[in-house]
């Protein structure tokens, strides 16, 4: 470097290009083009790295002669146009060249279509109920009922059935790094295949517009080891406990009593409503209402209190406002949630 | 009876102002028409733009504040709604409207008061749906209305929805079955079809398209109009309806919508390029069929839109499949224009540029269409900006470049007078640039999972820098725009006259005046060749090369065979009862939106007044 006023502009040019690059490539939790998770998304990636590369040189090329002709055959002195009216030829192979290379995208593609649709055996059967603005995940064969936040063991293929209330409107299941989205239709039931290749937190949510708070219907999947999935199974699988302290207890009184039991189920009381999520282990997930607030106490509080305020639309009433609770009643409540681990 | 018949023709005459405003209220003139739609659809397209700058203002940063949810669902329908039926459609509409009869060599349309009743009825269609957002609400469940979302959504909107599209839907029959018969009637002695511009070839496509399409959405909507307004059940699955249907009848008419807006360009550009490149097409018979072609073959890709909604592998493979192929007719187009400017003589004015823009910008739209035919892959990029990102690049690089092409080529003829080349290449310039910045980096922000239809979206994604991006180009688009405005204010008194052929064009309507007159030819031509106007310049030497004819007169003696016109030339005469029936419409819309009996029984009357003024009326003034 020879600190040549020339070479250092050269070199701020490539450092500004380079930081260009570098928050160009900041991928977030939903990118899909890098480190897909399922054997079903990795196969659908090599399919559009094929085509991705094709698309690239066939716009080269394209682009290239347009600009070539635009520069070569631009008006200038002595330049005559040439009066020409076509060139069967030319016409002919320019059509039939694209045709091939369609015809070699559209082998494979059909061929994957119909692979990703055969039901594989032995999978974990997981139904996916999509409602305005949260998710209901119901493990059929293991008795479980949860929320926005859905467990899988690695490598287990898991058969997703994806469905929506008939009073409810269209949603879309979609979690990039594991599966491309499927429409939940009311009325309607599709499946999406999902074999995790690797563990950790995958984001999702869902993709087709439904109201209001639609970019707040969120979802995250864990995909887990076998033991740690069997130990959630397994504390899943138990009734809520009974709470010790007092306040907590006059919440669980004001709960099951009040309009909450007619919306929520926590097993173990007489709380059996299902417009709204499963609060049996409610603090065993880390985020709440279409996983887009961190499970805490303020947030829980705030919620109680007042949902609509919190998300726009949200079908929980406000409590403050609509279910007569008073600012005590809420922090009771609130006691009793902390307790249903 | 001959009474009766005096009484009527006092009641009845017909309007006879040629100028002033009440000219424009009752004008059947093809060409003020077009002027009225054009004008109609830029204050649209300014009213969209708004509404775009608004979604961009809000997007450009994490959990923007700029407007609330219900605000934003409302402005992006608005948005979506704005710019295809009352930006793009009209505004090819309105270059249309005036030039297929200037280019076919005739007097008028077919219809001339139809055609005033379509402009009306777009007009107050255009004007009701806004209306909605001082009555309580506008459109809030996006321009493709789902259902159930769209019958369960609480404000009217939707029912504005259902009832103004239905209302613009009319204006589009109106038009398609005008330019139809006009196109296959009214052609001058000698211009077959074989010997029609580009662009005449392609409203006569789209036309069709139209005239199938409209009452497929026409269904739709009357369907959705029962279930929102007394309670049907066509879409509510509670009771055995299904929503399905909706899309397969929205997307049956919005995939061929989306050929209705981009063929009408395409026929733009094939008549820009060979105009500057100074050559004549480069396989005309080849852009014709693969414009036919894509008409047809439009017709069978509904259900990409659909890929994820569960149709089954056998459904999904096939709509794959007729998706990669409609790409061949299309890449014979882009070949064919590029054939066209090769071996010219291209001259950089502004219409070139804006016509290159298009292809250049069409080639991106295109490619990315072909990667959603993958549909294993498609799962990850419906629904997301990279979405987005294509089809502005086909309907905006598309389209609207093609569009603004049109309006700069054509401007001299319809107001005598050049729009500056200097400020169109600064607005040319600023679109291409702002167009990319904003669009392009949605590419990205897609495939980074970021999903459309998003009133807000957290810091952590990985997503602010290119909404950041993408919005200061939204901005710079906006720029382009008010050069462009200033420009057309500009030209009226500093722009430089235009003779009657200021390009070298090669197509009739360069043949008569710059603006034509009412009557557009003294003599009807006699069309010999394609091209015909270029060949009355031109003739060809032993080498084939063109050798420029001084004085007219191709060279072949056919044109002084004309029948020369003596006297009087009748035209259509003005009338007011396209507007008046026209204006029923929003009223009956009105009555059905509150369910008022009374306000029924005006638009109908309304309606009835005006189509028996229409049917009564002497068909000319005595002059
Ligand atoms: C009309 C039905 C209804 C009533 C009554 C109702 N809820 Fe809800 N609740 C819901 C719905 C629906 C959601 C999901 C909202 C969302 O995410 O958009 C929800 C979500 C919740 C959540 C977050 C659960 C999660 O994991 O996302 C908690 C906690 C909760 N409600 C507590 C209560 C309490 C406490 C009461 C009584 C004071 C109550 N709800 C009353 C319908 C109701
Ligand atoms: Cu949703």
């Amino acid at each position: 470097m020879n600190g040549s006023p020339a070479a250092k502009r050269r070199l701020l040019a490539l450092l500004a290009l380079l930081a260009v690059f570098a928050i160009a490539c900041d991928t977030g939790p939903q990118d899909f083009l890098k480190s897909q998770a399922s054997v079903q998304t990795q196969k659908a990636d090599s399919l559009w790295d094929v085509t991705f590369a094709i698309a690239v040189f066939i716009f080269v090329v394209v682009e290239g002669l347009i600009i070539y002709a635009l520069i070569r055959f631009r008006q200038r002195p002595g330049r005559e146009a040439a009066q020409f009216h076509g060139n069967t030829k030319v016409e002919i192979i320019l059509t039939v060249i694209p045709s091939l290379i369609l015809a070699g995208l559209a082998v494979p593609t059909v061929q994957t279509i119909f692979e990703n649709s055969k039901q594989p055996p032995d999978a974990l059967r997981i139904q996916v109920v999509a409602k305005q603005f949260w998710w209901e995940f119901n493990y059929p064969d293991l008795g479980i009922v949860t929320a926005n936040e859905l467990h899988l063991p690695v490598d287990q293929t898991a058969y997703i059935e994806i469905t929506s209330p008939t009073n409810d409107v269209i949603h879309s299941f979609w979690v990039p790094r594991l599966t491309g989205a499927q429409d939940a239709v009311p009325g309607r039931t599709n499946t999406t295949v999902i074999t995790p290749t690797a563990t950790g937190q995958f984001w999702g949510q869902c993709k087709e517009f439904c109201g209001l708070s639609h970019s707040r219907m969120r979802l995250r999947v864990f995909v887990e080891d076998r033991s740690t999935f069997d130990q959630w199974v397994a504390d899943q699988g138990e009734e809520a406990a009974e709470p010790t302290d007092s306040l907590a207890q006059q919440g669980q009184e004001l709960f099951v009593n009040g309009q909450c039991a007619a919306c929520h189920t926590i097993s173990g009381t007489n709380a059996a409503g299902t417009t709204g999520p499963n609060l049996t282990h409610l603090m065993s997930r880390r985020t709440f209402a279409g996983a887009i607030f961190r499970m805490n106490e303020g947030n829980l509080r705030d919620w109680v209190a007042d949902a609509p305020a919190m998300k726009p639309g949200s079908i929980m009433p406000s409590g403050l406002k609509s279910m007569g609770l008073s600012q005590s009643d809420v922090d009771a409540i609130v006691a009793y949630l902390l307790t249903l681990e | 009876m001959a009474t009766a018949a005096h009484a009527q023709k006092g009641l009845f005459s017909r309007p006879r102002a040629k100028t002033g405003w009440f000219s424009w209220v009752t004008t059947v003139d093809h060409k003020k028409i077009g002027i009225m739609y054009m004008f109609t659809a830029l204050f649209f397209f300014i009213v969209g733009g708004v509404e775009a700058l608004l979604i961009r203002a809000q997007l450009a940063q994490p959990n923007g504040q700029v407007l609330s949810a219900d605000a934003y669902n409302q402005v992006f329908t608005m948005h979506g709604l704005t710019m295809i039926f009352l930006v793009v459609m009209p505004l090819g509409s309105a270059l249309m409207n005036y030039f297929v009869p200037l280019m076919i060599g005739a007097r008028d349309v077919a219809f001339p008061r139809i055609n005033a009743f379509s402009y009306w009825v777009y007009l107050f269609g255009g004007l009701f749906l806004y209306t909605s957002f001082a009555l309580g609400g506008a459109p809030d469940g996006g321009w493709f209305g789902y259902a159930p979302l769209s019958t369960l959504q609480t404000s009217d909107g939707m029912t504005f929805y259902a009832l103004g599209l239905q209302i613009l839907g009319i204006a589009s029959l109106g038009g398609a079955i005008n330019f139809i018969v006009t196109i296959l009637n009214m052609r001058a002695p000698g211009m077959t079809l074989m010997r029609m511009p580009v662009f005449v070839w392609m409203t006569l496509v789209t036309s069709f398209l139209l005239l199938f399409a409209m009452p497929v959405i026409a269904v739709a909507l009357f369907q959705l109009m029962f279930d929102r307004v007394w309670g049907a059940n066509f879409f509510d699955a509670t009771v055995g309806g299904d929503p399905v249907l909706w899309q397969h009848l929205f997307w049956l008419f919005g995939h061929p919508e989306v050929y209705i807006m981009i063929l009408p360009a395409m026929g733009i550009v094939s008549d820009i390029l060979p105009t500057f490149s100074g050559k004549p097409i480069f396989g005309y018979a080849a852009i014709v069929f693969a414009g036919i072609a894509i008409g047809f073959m439009g017709w069978g890709v509904w259900a990409h839109h659909m890929f994820s909604v569960g149709l089954g592998p056998v459904a999904n493979s096939a709509f794959a499949l007729s998706t990669m192929f409609i790409a061949v007719p299309t890449g014979v187009k882009i070949f064919n224009w590029l054939g066209t400017m090769w071996g010219g003589s291209i001259r950089f004015k502004t219409p070139l540029l804006f016509a290159v823009g298009f292809v250049t910008m069409f080639v991106i739209g295109g490619l990315s269409g072909v990667s959603h035919a993958i549909v294993p892959h498609d799962g990850q990029q419906t629904d997301t900006y990279y979405i987005v990102a294509h089809f502005h690049y086909v309907l905006f690089g598309g389209a609207v470049f093609g569009l603004f092409g049109g309006m700069y080529y054509w401007w001299p003829k319809m107001f005598g007078r050049h729009l500056g080349e200097g400020l169109g290449k600064v607005h040319f310039w600023l679109m291409l640039i702002g167009f990319n910045l904003a669009f392009g980096p949605m590419h990205i922000l897609g495939l980074q999972g970021m999903p459309r239809r998003q009133d807000t979206y957290p810091d952590n994604m990985g997503w602010n820098f290119w909404n950041l991006i993408s919005t200061v180009g939204a901005f710079l688009i906006a720029v382009s725009i008010l050069v462009f405005f200033w420009n057309v204010v500009r030209s009226r008194t500093k722009g430089e006259e235009a003779g009657a052929d200021p390009w070298d064009g090669r197509t009739l309507e360069w043949a008569t005046a710059s603006p034509p007159p009412e009557h557009n030819f003294d003599v009807i031509p006699h069309v010999t060749h394609r091209d015909d106007f270029w060949h009355t310049k031109y003739a060809t030497d032993e080498e084939g090369e063109p050798v420029k004819v001084f004085a007219g007169g191709s060279g072949s003696d056919e044109n002084i065979d004309q029948v020369h016109h003596t006297g009087h030339i009748h035209m259509p005469d003005p009338s007011f009862w396209p507007v008046v029936a026209a204006f029923g419409l929003p009223v009956l819309a009105f009555g059905v939106l509150y369910i008022s009996t009374p306000t029924l029984v005006v638009g109908g009357l309304i309606l009835l007044v005006g189509l028996f003024g229409w049917g009564l009326e002497p068909s000319a003034e005595e002059h």
